[in-house]
C-alpha cells in the first residue's frame, strides 16, 4: 500500500493566544472532553469557595434533624447527628481537589526529573533508576500508601507526600518513554552540535517537545490521586474524622447508619465518580488532541 | 527459547534485590514505634525493658546486618513471627493468601469474559451507537471507586428488599457453593472496575490488526467473517492484552484489600489491615514480600508467553 503523504505546513497566522485557539479546538472536535473539562473546572470552582458555599457548618450538630431525607432545607439531607451532608460534601471537595491536584503536581515534578534524566542521560543512571522503578511498581499504590502513611501518620500534608513520591516515580517511565525519542529528533542534535550547553538542551529544546506527554499525564494522575485518596479514607487510614472526606463518609460510624438513610450512601460516590469521569474523558481528549501516539494506552 | 527465559531470568534478580530493600526499608522507618506500643501496655515498663525488646527484635544491630539477616530468613522461607500473636508470618499468609487468590482469580475470570466479547465487538462496529455505549460504560467502570460501587450493593439490595450478600465466611473445601455464593459478589465488582482497561485495550488492539494486510488477505480468500475476527484478528490482537493483565495485577490487590473489608473475606488484604492498626511490621512486610515477589513472578511469567505467543520476541 503506498500513500503519499504530503509534508505538513504548519501555518500559524491567529492572534488569539494558543490557550483560546486550543480550547475552542477541543470543544470543535472533543466535545466530552470538553465538557468534562467544564465539570473538572466547576467541582475545582465547589473546591476553591467551599467556605462560602456551605449553608451549614461542616460539623454543626443538630439532633433535631438527624438523618433527615433531602429536603428543600438539606439539599443531599442529613447524617446520623443531624450535620448537612451537602455542607460535609462540599468541604469533601475542597480536600479531594487540594489533595489531587497538590499531589498530581508534585508527582509530574517528580516524573519529569527522573524521567529526564534517565532517558537523557542514559547508561547507568537510566539502568539504575529503572529497576528501581520495575521495583517500585510492583506494589500496589493503594497497599504502598496505607504502609507509608501508618509510619508518617495521616494528614493532607503526609498523604500528599506520599502520593507524589508513588506516582511520580510510577510516571517517570512515560517522562523517559517520550525524552528518549525527542532526543533523538534533528533540532536537539543541531543544538548540540553548536555547542549548547546540556541545561539549554534540556529547558529549551527537551521540555517543550515533551509537554504534551506531562500535560495528559497530570490530568490523568489527578484522577488517580483523588481516587486512591478516597480509597485509604475509607479503610479509615485517611485524614481523621471530623474532616469530611468523601471516602471517609463512605466508612466508619456512617456506615451503620447507611440502612437507615441510604441517601448518606450516594452523594459522597456519586462525586467521586463524576469527577473522576470527568477528568479521565477530558485527559483523554486532551491525549488526542496533543498526542495522538498515546492512543489507547493508559 | 532457553535463551530467553535465562535472560528474563537474569534480569529479574536486581529487581528482586530492589524490591526486597523497599521492604525491608519500609518495614525498619521508624521501629521504636512499636516498640513503644508493647512497652505501653505494659506498666512496669523501664528502659532496661526496651533494650530487651530491641535486642530480641535485633534493632539494636547495624541497619544492614539487620538487612542481611531478615533477606537470609526469607530466603530460607522464614518471614519471622507475628510481634503480637506469636505465630509465624508465613502461617498466617498461608491461611489467607488462597483466598485472595481465589478473589482475584474470580475477578479476573470476569473481567476477562465481560471485556474481550464487549472490545471486540466495539472495535468490529466501531462509531456505532453499540461501541459507544461500551466506551461509556468502560470509561464510568474506570471512575465509580470499587469501595463505593461494594456499598451500594451492601445498602440498596438491603433496603429495598431486605436482600444483602452473606458475610459468613466459608472454606471452599468445607463447602465450595456456599464459598462462592460469598465470594461472587465481590469477585463481580472487582472484575468489573478491570474489566475497563482491558475492554479498552482490547478494542484499540483489534482496530490495529483488523488493517492489517493479513486480514484484508484472510477475508479475500473468502473466509466467514468470524473466521477472520477469531482466528486471524484475535490471536494477534490478544498479545497486548495479555501484558496488560499483567500489569494490573498489583491494581487487583490494591482493590481486593477493599472488597475483603468490605463484604469480610478473610484474606490477606484484612490481615494486612489488622497489621497495620497494630504496627506488626513482620506481617505487614511479610506480605509485601508475599506481593512484590507475587507481582514480579507474574510479570515474568506474561512476558514468557509473550515470547511463547509471539515467536518474533523470541529472536530479538
Amino acid at each position: 500500500m503506498s500513500e503519499v503523504t504530503l509534508p505538513l505546513v504548519a501555518v500559524s497566522v491567529r492572534e488569539r493566544p494558543a490557550f483560546v485557539t486550543f480550547t475552542l479546538r477541543l470543544i470543535r472536535e472533543k466535545p466530552l472532553g470538553a465538557f468534562g473539562g467544564a465539570i473538572f473546572v466547576l467541582f475545582l470552582f465547589f473546591g476553591l469557595f467551599a467556605d462560602f458555599l456551605i449553608p451549614y457548618g461542616v460539623n454543626e450538630t443538630d439532633l433535631r434533624v438527624r438523618l433527615e431525607a433531602p429536603s428543600a432545607d438539606h439539599l443531599f439531607g442529613t447524617d446520623h447527628l443531624g450535620r448537612d451532608v451537602l455542607s460535609r460534601v462540599l468541604i469533601g471537595a475542597q480536600l479531594s481537589m487540594t489533595i489531587g491536584f497538590v499531589a498530581a503536581g508534585v508527582a509530574t515534578i517528580i516524573s519529569i526529573v527522573l524521567g529526564v534524566l534517565s532517558g537523557y542521560f542514559g547508561g547507568k543512571v537510566d539502568m539504575l533508576i529503572q529497576r528501581f522503578v520495575d521495583a517500585w511498581m510492583c506494589f500496589p499504590d493503594l497497599l504502598f500508601l496505607m504502609v507509608v502513611i501508618s509510619i508518617i501518620g495521616a494528614g493532607v500534608p503526609q498523604i500528599v507526600m506520599a502520593l507524589s513520591l508513588i506516582y511520580g516515580i510510577a510516571g517517570s517511565r512515560i517522562v523517559r518513554g517520550s525524552v528518549i525519542s525527542v532526543r533523538e529528533n534533528m533540532h536537539t542534535h543541531a543544538a548540540r552540535c553548536m555547542g549548547a550547553k546540556t541545561m539549554h538542551i534540556l529547558v529549551r529544546h527537551i521540555l517543550p517537545n515533551i509537554m504534551p506527554v506531562v500535560i495528559v499525564l497530570f490530568t490523568t494522575r489527578v484522577g488517580a490521586a483523588i481516587l486512591t485518596e478516597a480509597g485509604l479514607s475509607f479503610l479509615g487510614l485517611g485524614v481523621p474524622p471530623p474532616t469530611p472526606t468523601w471516602g471517609g463518609m463512605l466508612s466508619g460510624t456512617g456506615r451503620t447508619y447507611m440502612y437507615m438513610g441510604p441517601w448518606l450512601a450516594l452523594a459522597p460516590g456519586l462525586c467521586l465518580t463524576i469527577v473522576v469521569y470527568a477528568i479521565n474523558v477530558y485527559g483523554d481528549a486532551l491525549r488526542d488532541l496533543l498526542d495522538p501516539r498515546m492512543r489507547g494506552s493508559r | 527459547m532457553q535463551a530467553y527465559i535465562t535472560r528474563r531470568l537474569l534480569a529479574l534478580l536486581p529487581t528482586l534485590i530492589l524490591v526486597s530493600l523497599i521492604v525491608f526499608f519500609c518495614q525498619r522507618l521508624i521501629p521504636g514505634d512499636v516498640i513503644d506500643l508493647m512497652l505501653s501496655q505494659n506498666d512496669l515498663a523501664t528502659d532496661l525493658d526496651r533494650a530487651v525488646i530491641e535486642a530480641a527484635l535485633g534493632f539494636d544491630q547495624p541497619m544492614y546486618i539487620q538487612y542481611f539477616s531478615w533477606i537470609g530468613d526469607v530466603v530460607q522461607g522464614d518471614l519471622g513471627d507475628s510481634l503480637w500473636q506469636n505465630t509465624p508470618v508465613t502461617q498466617q499468609l498461608a491461611e489467607t493468601m488462597p483466598i485472595t487468590f481465589e478473589l482475584g482469580f474470580l475477578a479476573l475470570i470476569v473481567a476477562l469474559t465481560v471485556a474481550i466479547p464487549i472490545g471486540i465487538y466495539s472495535a468490529v462496529r466501531q462509531d456505532t451507537a453499540g461501541d459507544y455505549v461500551a466506551r461509556s460504560f468502560s470509561l464510568l467502570m474506570l471512575a465509580i471507586p470499587g469501595f463505593w460501587l461494594g456499598t451500594l450493593v451492601m445498602v440498596f439490595p438491603s433496603v429495598w428488599w431486605r436482600w444483602s450478600p452473606e458475610l459468613e465466611y466459608v472454606p471452599f473445601f468445607e463447602d465450595p457453593l456456599q464459598n462462592l455464593s460469598l465470594m461472587i459478589v465481590p469477585a463481580i465488582l472487582l472484575g468489573l472496575s478491570m474489566s475497563a482497561v482491558t475492554m479498552r485495550m482490547t478494542r484499540t488492539m483489534m482496530l490495529e490488526v483488523m488493517r492489517q494486510d493479513y486480514v484484508r488477505t484472510a477475508r479475500a480468500k473468502g473466509l466467514s467473517e468470524v473466521a477472520v475476527i477469531l482466528r486471524h484478528a484475535l490471536r494477534n490482537g490478544l498479545i497486548p492484552v495479555v501484558t496488560l493483565i499483567g500489569l494490573q495485577v498489583p491494581l487487583l490487590i490494591g482493590g481486593a484489600v477493599i472488597m475483603e473489608r468490605i463484604f469480610v473475606v478473610p484474606g490477606m488484604g484484612l490481615l494486612l489491615l489488622e497489621a497495620i492498626s497494630q504496627r506488626d511490621y513482620p506481617v505487614v512486610s511479610g506480605v509485601f514480600v508475599v506481593v512484590g515477589f507475587g507481582v514480579l513472578l507474574i510479570n515474568l511469567a506474561v512476558d514468557l508467553s509473550y515470547g511463547w505467543l509471539d515467536p518474533k520476541v523470541r529472536h530479538q
